[in-house]
């Protein structure tokens, strides 16, 4: 018989170990493997390496790492994993921003163990990673294809990298041009903090726009804002509201005018692949990441992968080397003299963009599609079971249809109780949620909640979350002891402050946690 | 069989629960859901992409297909590291990194996923241990992001725009620099001046470092062991010079290098950056680099990193040890433009590996690997400089790369390494591009990977190769 949840929420409880330090389990002595020995002969005939250390650079004292038989560190990883909520044990739909979509295992296996991806050097002779470059060249087509530009590059390692990167390429074309006097970029404070902080690290101003009534940015405060100073927009669409702008065209026409250029984010591209392309909507230069949309794990916050795409009139700028083919073979070009240089070494996450090969490669056009559609099937679905809860208000644009995501507002649930986003997102883990991911700086929306439930959650998944938030909301207006007490079952309480800030409470390193419990300003 | 495709990965899919789901919000098409994207901007065709492998099986032959073409580190014998040198990484390493908790966690905060910020902790006080230095963070893309950003934490802590770097530097990790150091307008980027090395012993040069030192320059970098595989055994000369004109020694140094080496803590870096390659990740064609970041415990410091991390704090019970965020209000996603440069997914995973693999080793195991890559890279410097024609380009200790020079054997690096592919091996990297003042000039890397039959192996094949 199928459980209701209506009636019967899951009884979950995470596990708690209760595990030391790894510094405060050390037997000295004690050894976690043997690393081999210099031959005999070697040492016969040259010595021993050590010995040959100038006396100014000889370690005096070994560091004081850990000794530990390898059963007992493999048991305490082992047990911190377990006290970790990944998406493989508990669908974080709840992470809103983040695409949390399953990483096919077979894509696992392929990076853990094949060694024509694990052992293979960056700088072996190309014709002998033709296996490699083929994946990096028909990835680049594919997303090329989905987006509608011209040449990708796949060295960033996050999409705050790409942003950087496409800054930078801004920034280097205007230079070739002579044009030294657009020096501002401009933002929508709903797109991600990075739209803004890449962009300044690069050397731009920074102006953002803020949301009109209908939670969207306005096109008259764009056309105020750009000038012959203007480099570039750096826009999402959807924004993290989940709200597609129709007028996007409209702006990016508006940058094109003044001789801007226009990059767009496309960290929320989920629900609209081959559904609209970046082409059409006329973006010059974009970035996808593979490690969310593109189904390669989040790994705790990376490695990933910002794929960097860019219409051909910016493909000189690109970082080196480029991967090319032939017709025959797959070369690496490092001649290109526009280039912007490197923002990572080497060739970047080459398992990040194998796993995304594989996960286009199953899926295919029509898969890619499905992908989409359920996404927002599923975010429009769980948008109108949730509305109903007590508590909860959807703000903005009321009645449009949103896509893959929503921030929702609890503040009618605060103004009623006196419980933030944040209590109910510590009673959620007594559920089985990891968290609830509540939004970006500036907190805009008031208490707010912002859920992204992907095309990797059935609707029973769905079911299942409304009924356990409803139950978190009821608590909140009935049972309130629940709420203040939360979380129960996670291996850890409450805590008194979520932000150290005073020199004297920072213990980010057990050197500094020995000195603070010495000095009596931490307790732990 | 039904027309519709149900995808594995899509549970939805499934044609009679998407119309259930459609009729509930009010669709009577699948594009309805999409009625505020404006009919226009929609894509009119289907995606052109390659047929799909649908299957599992299918798709795993394809890919083993494709990465067979491959040659790889295990089947060729390997003498290339350049950064990205070929270590062995123990079992529990990959046991604990492919883990489904931790591989496919995001940022749930320190009550659910407890477990990972206790894995973040224990790598960062393992590598403040090796560095010896109290303060870093989880780790930044790479190596060469790391020292960039090293850079302008030190020209925003001075006030001063000019960074000194060693000729001999990572030439991947330079250009990495000198792009994140730019800027839109040139008044805010930083100005960047090479000291060029010792041609004898392949050391910063002291005298130009002196001569160019000043009141007006922000940092001092050195690589040490540097690019060229040399101990820099002046290096707390050179912190004294920075030291003494205000400007902060950044040190770039290989974590696997510390159990012999002196921490850059220990000889006067102000800020110790590099790699963590080396301690517990595969190559990946350059995929298993991720960078560090150390200072000392001063705010002075502390407040100019960009990276999230988090310390410890209490709960509600006594004793019991949390985790949350320092000083927030560094990073972008707080302060947007005005954070410290910026941050975002970068290498939290390989926290886990990198603390099993030092773990394992231990202070004594530390010790043992330094001394075995030495050894080894001391025995293969000494058989294949015996080969007439081929010389070492340095006359200095090395740690386990070293600079052999092909002039007298009138071959280029380039046409040598392609004959030694013939007999599988990956020679040397060529320096004759990057450093063209040496000739032609090949970085071998030798590791505790290489053994006796593998360097005279090594030996044999060059010796064979040059006087062919």
């Amino acid at each position: 018989m199928r459980r209701d949840y209506d009636t019967y929420l899951r009884q979950f409880h995470e596990a708690k170990w209760d595990e030391e330090l790894i510094f405060e389990l050390s037997v000295p002595g004690e050894r976690g493997i043997l690393v081999p020995q210099p031959d005999e002969e070697i040492v016969n005939e040259v010595g021993n390496g050590i010995d040959r250390i100038p006396e100014t650079m000889r370690r005096k004292k070994l560091p004081e790492l850990p000794e530990l038989s390898q059963p007992r560190i493999n048991r305490h990883y082992l047990r911190l994993t377990q006290e970790i909520m990944g998406m493989d044990v508990a669908p974080d739909i709840c992470e809103g921003t983040c695409t949390m979509k399953y990483s096919p295992k077979v894509q696992e296996h392929m990076v853990a163990h094949n060694p024509g991806l694990v052992d293979i050097h960056p700088y072996q002779d190309p014709d002998t990673l033709q296996g490699l470059l083929e994946i990096y060249k028909k990835t680049e087509n594919m997303v090329c294809e989905i987006s509608g530009m011209d040449a990708f590059n796949f060295h960033a390692g996050g999409g705050a990298a790409a942003c950087y990167l496409g800054a930078c390429i801004v920034r280097e074309y205007f230079h070739s041009k002579g044009d030294d006097k657009r020096d501002e970029i401009i933002t929508t404070i709903f797109s991600h903090p990075c739209d803004a902080g890449a962009p300044a690290t690069a050397g731009f101003k920074v102006i953002t726009l803020m949301p009109g009534e209908d939670g969207l940015p306005e096109l008259g405060a764009l056309k105020e804002a750009l000038s012959e100073r203007t480099a570039a927009i750096f826009v999402t669409n959807p924004e993290d509201t989940g709200i597609f702008n129709p007028h996007i065209q409209e702006y990016v026409e508006a940058a094109h005018e003044v001789g801007a250029l226009c990059y767009y984010d496309q960290a929320n591209v989920n629900g609209i692949m081959g559904i609209t392309r970046a082409r059409e909507t006329g973006f010059d230069l974009i970035h996808y990441n593979l490690h969310k949309t593109f189904s390669s794990p989040h790994g705790g916050m990376g490695p990933g992968c910002g794929a960097l795409g860019v219409r051909e009139f910016l493909k000189p700028y690109l970082p080196v080397p480029r991967v090319e083919h032939d017709g025959e073979r797959y070369t690496l070009d490092s001649d290109c003299p526009q280039s912007c240089g490197k923002i990572r070494e080497f060739l970047g996450n080459t398992h990040v963009v194998a796993r995304a090969y594989m996960w286009i490669m199953q899926l295919g056009a029509e898969g890619i599609k499905e992908a989409a559609v359920c996404s927002v099937l599923n975010n429009q679905y769980l948008m109108k079971k949730l509305s109903e809860i007590k508590g909860i208000e959807i703000m903005f644009a009321e009645g449009k249809r949103r896509l893959e995501q929503c921030r929702y507002s609890w503040g009618p649930l605060f103004e009623d109780t006196g419980f933030t986003s944040l209590d109910v997102s510590k009673r959620l883990i007594d559920f089985g949620y990891e968290h609830i991911w509540l939004s970006h700086h500036p907190f805009l929306v008031p208490e707010p909640m912002t859920l992204e439930p992907t095309e990797s959650n059935s609707k029973d998944d769905l079911d299942e979350l409304v009924c356990a938030i409803r139950e978190v909301a009821r608590e909140c207006y009935e049972e309130p002891e629940l709420i203040k007490g939360a979380p129960f079952h996670a291996p850890i309480h409450d805590v008194y402050c979520d932000e150290n800030n005073t020199l004297d409470k920072i213990a980010v390193t057990y050197r500094q946690l020995q000195k603070r419990r010495a000095a009596g300003t931490i307790h732990v | 069989m039904s027309k519709k495709t149900v995808f594995p990965y899509i549970p939805n899919s499934v044609p009679e629960i998407q119309r259930e789901m459609l009729d509930y919000v009010g669709a009577e098409h699948v594009i309805d859901l999409y009625e505020e994207v404006p009919e226009k901007l929609r894509l009119d065709r289907d995606l052109n992409l390659p047929k799909a492998i649908r299957d599992e099986q299918g798709i795993k032959r394809h890919m083993e297909h494709l990465l067979n073409k491959n040659a790889n580190c295990n089947e060729y014998d390997n003498y290339m590291g350049a950064g990205c040198a070929q270590h062995y990484v123990p079992a529990v390493c990959d046991e604990i990194a492919t883990r489904g908790e931790l591989l496919t966690c995001y940022g749930a905060e320190t009550w659910a996923d407890h477990g990972k910020y206790q894995i973040f902790f224990e790598y960062q006080s393992m590598i403040a241990e090796l560095v010896q230095m109290d303060f870093t963070t989880v780790p930044c893309h790479c190596g060469g992001q790391a020292a960039a950003t090293g850079l302008c934490m030190a020209s925003r802590m001075t006030g001063r725009k000019r960074v000194l770097l060693p000729k001999n530097m990572n030439p991947e990790n330079l250009s990495i620099i000198k792009n994140y150091c730019s800027s839109v307008h040139e008044e805010n980027a930083l100005e960047i001046d090479m000291i060029n090395y010792d041609p004898d012993t392949g050391r910063m040069d002291i005298a130009e470092l002196k001569d160019k030192i000043g009141d007006d320059v922000a940092a001092v970098f050195l690589e040490n062991p540097n690019y060229l595989g040399v101990i820099e055994s002046d290096a707390k000369e050179i912190g004294g010079i920075a030291r003494e004109n205000g400007a902060e020694f950044v040190v770039y140094a290989d974590p696997i290098t510390l159990g012999v080496l002196e921490a850059p803590g220990n000889y006067g870096a102000t800020l110790a950056v590099g790699d963590i390659h080396s301690v517990g990740l595969h190559l990946y064609a350059g995929g298993g680099q991720a960078g560090y970041i150390a200072s000392p415990d001063d705010m002075r410091y502390i407040s100019e990193f960009k990276e999230l991390v988090d310390g410890v704090t209490e709960t509600t019970v006594p004793g019991e040890i949390a985790y949350c965020i320092v000083l927030i209000n560094r990073t972008h996603y707080a302060m947007r433009e005005k954070g410290k440069e910026f941050t975002g997914t970068q290498n939290n995973l390989w926290t886990a590996p990198v603390a099993v693999y030092l773990a394992l080793m231990g202070p004594q195991g530390m010790q043992e690997i330094g001394n075995t890559i030495m050894t080894n890279a001391e025995y293969a410097a000494k058989k294949l400089s015996a080969i007439p024609g081929v010389s070492m380009q340095f006359k200095a200790p090395f740690f386990q790369e070293f600079v052999l020079n092909y002039d007298e054997t009138g071959k280029t690096v380039e046409e040598i390494n392609k004959m030694l592919l013939e007999e599988k091996i990956f020679g040397g990297v060529d320096l004759s591009k990057d450093f063209p003042e040496l000739g032609q000039s090949t970085l071998y890397c030798v590791t505790e990977t290489s053994d006796k039959e593998s360097i005279d192996h090594l030996a044999q094949a060059l010796a064979r190769t040059v006087h062919a």
